[in-house]
């Protein structure tokens, strides 16, 4: 199974390094492949380096690729740690 | 200052990214390995031994890693995040392939390949527009030092050795090292890199330490041991600074203690008594860096420039053009309404070239300050044609130490006078009006202040000397420090003396020792009708307060009272118990011993 979403950082900083490592440790709870997507520049879900160099600003979006047969649970685990702002105030 | 001669004093200048002063010796941490060697390697069988040594240093780093997470896990609960990042980029698969691709293709050492995934990472976060996910290549960096040091085999972390207080100097601190300095006594933080943003100016700001970053080359200049002055709200460091420095940035620290939040609010007000008397409030300062601090804190004005730094640790004398570049920036900072340079009050000690006074017996006794000037009139003019050029600028006045009596005055009126004519002659402006006093630090001056006064235009009194010469005390000795007592009657009775017969002769007598930004002598030298009050910036909020709240009558009545007491220790109690009484507030704080 693949699923793709887009979704839009709404937390302070952007993807910066705390961020970094809550999206490296969802995606280790899955075996499903997963690939983050910015302005056409894809790097792997479990690399911080990738996460990082992907320089995602407060606003900007990204688009995640799960593949795998536990995609539906990842993606749902990204989207409610997203939409948490990734426990930021 | 025999001792000290040894050791060379340095001043550094970098930015101040954290507040506050320390005083300490140093603990350098060297993490920037080493030289990285080079090698090329053909032999397959061989580039894959340096594959498996790349992945045995990986896991090594790991596994120290973890370590520092665990201990830390243990004492505090939850683990920093930042460790947990740092084995994520250990374990990163684009970092690890990049890093084997290179070794095989390129048929070079793990060490080499390293170093060019670092390069490639530098590229692309040197790229980025946000300054923080900028700044997060240091991360980068310190997990590529790490992995170095266990491929070359080097030594385990220096943080770890840290037993007592100690100053961190190192290029640049790490959040892995940073983490691993809790609990441990760090009193400040100095480096070579880094910006407000950076993570040592965030840690340092977080644990309330003073820090310096920016310096540049701090490393290359401090070695274990030596002492240091770090002032994180000017961005100057002092490397092996003389104990008279070292006194005078421990009385800085004091105040910064002392300063809240709130003193600082009123500080921009004016410093006048409630019955209309107006003081003028100024700083003092050394280094053109500490203005913003002296404004930000409610200083009017400069009440002392020290000039001394300006000779420190250089091959040459300043030369005309930088004494006037340098006093320039003073006088033309539009919040700065009057600026009081004292011209260099050092001795033969620091002038290397001459050695005939070098084995002076009691320096603060010896041929130094205006002395030294009047011995050198060619080193004393460079500075004087500095400052008279400034004058153009802006209020500038001309303040000469240690002067002893009318001849040396009546000597220096002279040579400035073929120093403004020099600067006629060649059509340089200057202000003609330019105002000319003295330091009134020496007995002999204080007893002789009415003659003297007729010849200036101010006078500003220097407690820290006068204190000391006329009790006979070295400060600095431990033996006889108790006895430095600025409330001794005869001190109390020299300042009255002096501020009379300034007044006599229409001048203005300010302040500018130890003693003027003291809180608990601020009603004294009010009652004592001093006309200004210059000190260390971090002083001037508090003084001020005490100021406005004040009245002249009530501390012209403080004074008639203690001037009637024979002993010290009768004046201190009586003053220390008014002030608690008149001002609890403040006194809660500032009594800090």
């Amino acid at each position: 199974m693949r699923v793709v979403r887009t979704f839009t950082l709404k937390n302070a900083l952007g993807l910066h390094a705390r961020v970094a490592v809550m999206m490296v440790n969802t995606a280790k709870q899955f075996s499903a492949d997963i690939y983050f997507e910015r302005n056409g520049i894809v790097v792997n879900g479990r690399s911080i380096l990738g996460i990082l160099t992907l320089a995602c600003p407060k606003g900007g979006t990204i688009t995640i690729t799960a593949e795998g047969e536990d995609a539906a649970g990842a993606m749902e685990a990204f989207e409610k740690l997203i939409e948490s702002r990734f426990g930021e105030d | 200052m025999a001792a000290q001669g040894l050791k060379k004093t340095i001043v550094l200048k970098g930015i101040g990214v954290s507040p506050g002063v320390a005083c300490g010796k140093a603990f350098p941490i060297d993490h920037r390995p080493i030289t990285i060697p080079y090698i090329e390697i053909s032999d397959r069988d061989f580039l894959e031994k340096e594959v498996a040594r790349f992945i045995r240093a990986l896991d090594s780093s790991t596994a120290e890693l973890e370590a520092i997470k665990n201990k830390l896990d243990a004492e505090e609960g939850i683990g920093p995040l930042i460790i947990e990042a740092h084995v994520m980029i250990l374990r990163d698969t684009g970092f690890i392939r990049s890093t084997i691709e290179t070794i095989r293709k390129r048929g070079i050492n793990a060490e080499w390949a390293l170093e060019l995934t670092l390069s490639r990472y530098r590229d692309v976060f040197g790229r980025m527009e946000d300054v923080y996910l900028k700044d997060r290549i240091r991360d980068v960096e310190d997990v590529v030092h790490r992995v170095l040091r266990h491929l070359l085999g080097a030594g385990g972390e220096a943080i770890s050795d840290i037993k007592e207080e100690a100053i961190i100097v190192a290029h640049d601190l790490s959040p892995a090292e940073t983490v691993q300095m809790k609990g441990k006594n760090i009193l400040a933080f100095a480096t070579d890199v880094g910006g407000k943003t950076s993570h040592t100016a965030i840690v340092a700001r977080s644990l309330s330490i003073p820090a310096v970053v920016g310096l540049e080359n701090i490393t290359k200049k401090v070695r274990k041991e030596d002492k240091l002055i770090v002032d994180g709200t000017s961005g100057v460091v002092i490397v092996n600074p003389d104990q008279e420095t070292v006194r005078r940035y421990e009385d800085k620290k004091r105040h910064y203690r002392i300063l809240e939040e709130d003193f600082i609010k009123g500080a921009g007000l004016p410093a006048v008594t409630k019955d209309g008397r107006g003081i003028g409030v100024g700083a003092n300062i050394e280094f053109v860096e500490e203005i913003p601090s002296a404004i930000y804190h409610g200083a009017n004005g400069v009440g002392l420039f020290r000039t001394e730094f300006f000779y420190v640790n250089r091959e040459q004398s300043p030369t005309e053009e930088e004494h006037y570049e340098h006093y320039r920036i003073v006088v033309e900072n539009k919040d700065i309404k009057w600026a009081t340079f004292r011209t260099f009050d050092l001795g033969g000690d620091k002038f290397i070239s001459d050695p005939r006074l070098a084995e002076e017996m009691n320096p603060a006794m010896g041929l130094r300050a205006v002395r030294y000037c009047l011995r050198e009139p060619d080193i004393f003019e460079v500075q004087l044609r500095g400052i008279l050029r400034a004058s153009a600028h802006g209020n500038t006045g001309i303040m000469i130490p240690m002067i002893s009596g009318l001849e040396e005055i009546l000597e220096v009126k002279k040579i400035i006078e073929k120093v403004k004519d020099n600067l006629r002659a060649r059509r340089i402006p200057f202000n003609e009006g330019i105002k000319l006093g003295i330091m009134v630090e020496v007995p002999s001056a204080a007893m002789v202040a009415d003659a003297l006064a007729r010849e200036v235009d101010f006078f500003s009194i220097g407690t820290n000397d006068l204190i000391q010469y006329s009790l006979a005390i070295d400060r600095v000795n431990e033996h006889v420090g108790y006895l430095y007592r600025p409330c001794h009657p005869a001190v109390l009775r020299l300042i009255r003396y002096v501020v009379e017969a300034g007044h006599r002769a229409g001048i203005k007598v300010a302040m500018c020792g130890e003693m003027a930004g003291d809180p608990f002598c601020t009603m004294l030298l009010l009652g004592l009708e001093l006309d200004g009050l210059s000190m260390t910036p971090l002083a001037i909020p508090l003084v001020k307060r005490i100021i406005r709240e004040a009245t002249m009558e009530e501390a012209k009545k403080l004074v008639n009272h203690v001037m009637g007491f024979d002993r010290t220790d009768q004046i201190e109690e009586y003053i220390k118990d008014y002030m608690r009484r008149r001002f609890p507030d403040y006194c809660a704080v500032a009594d800090v011993e």
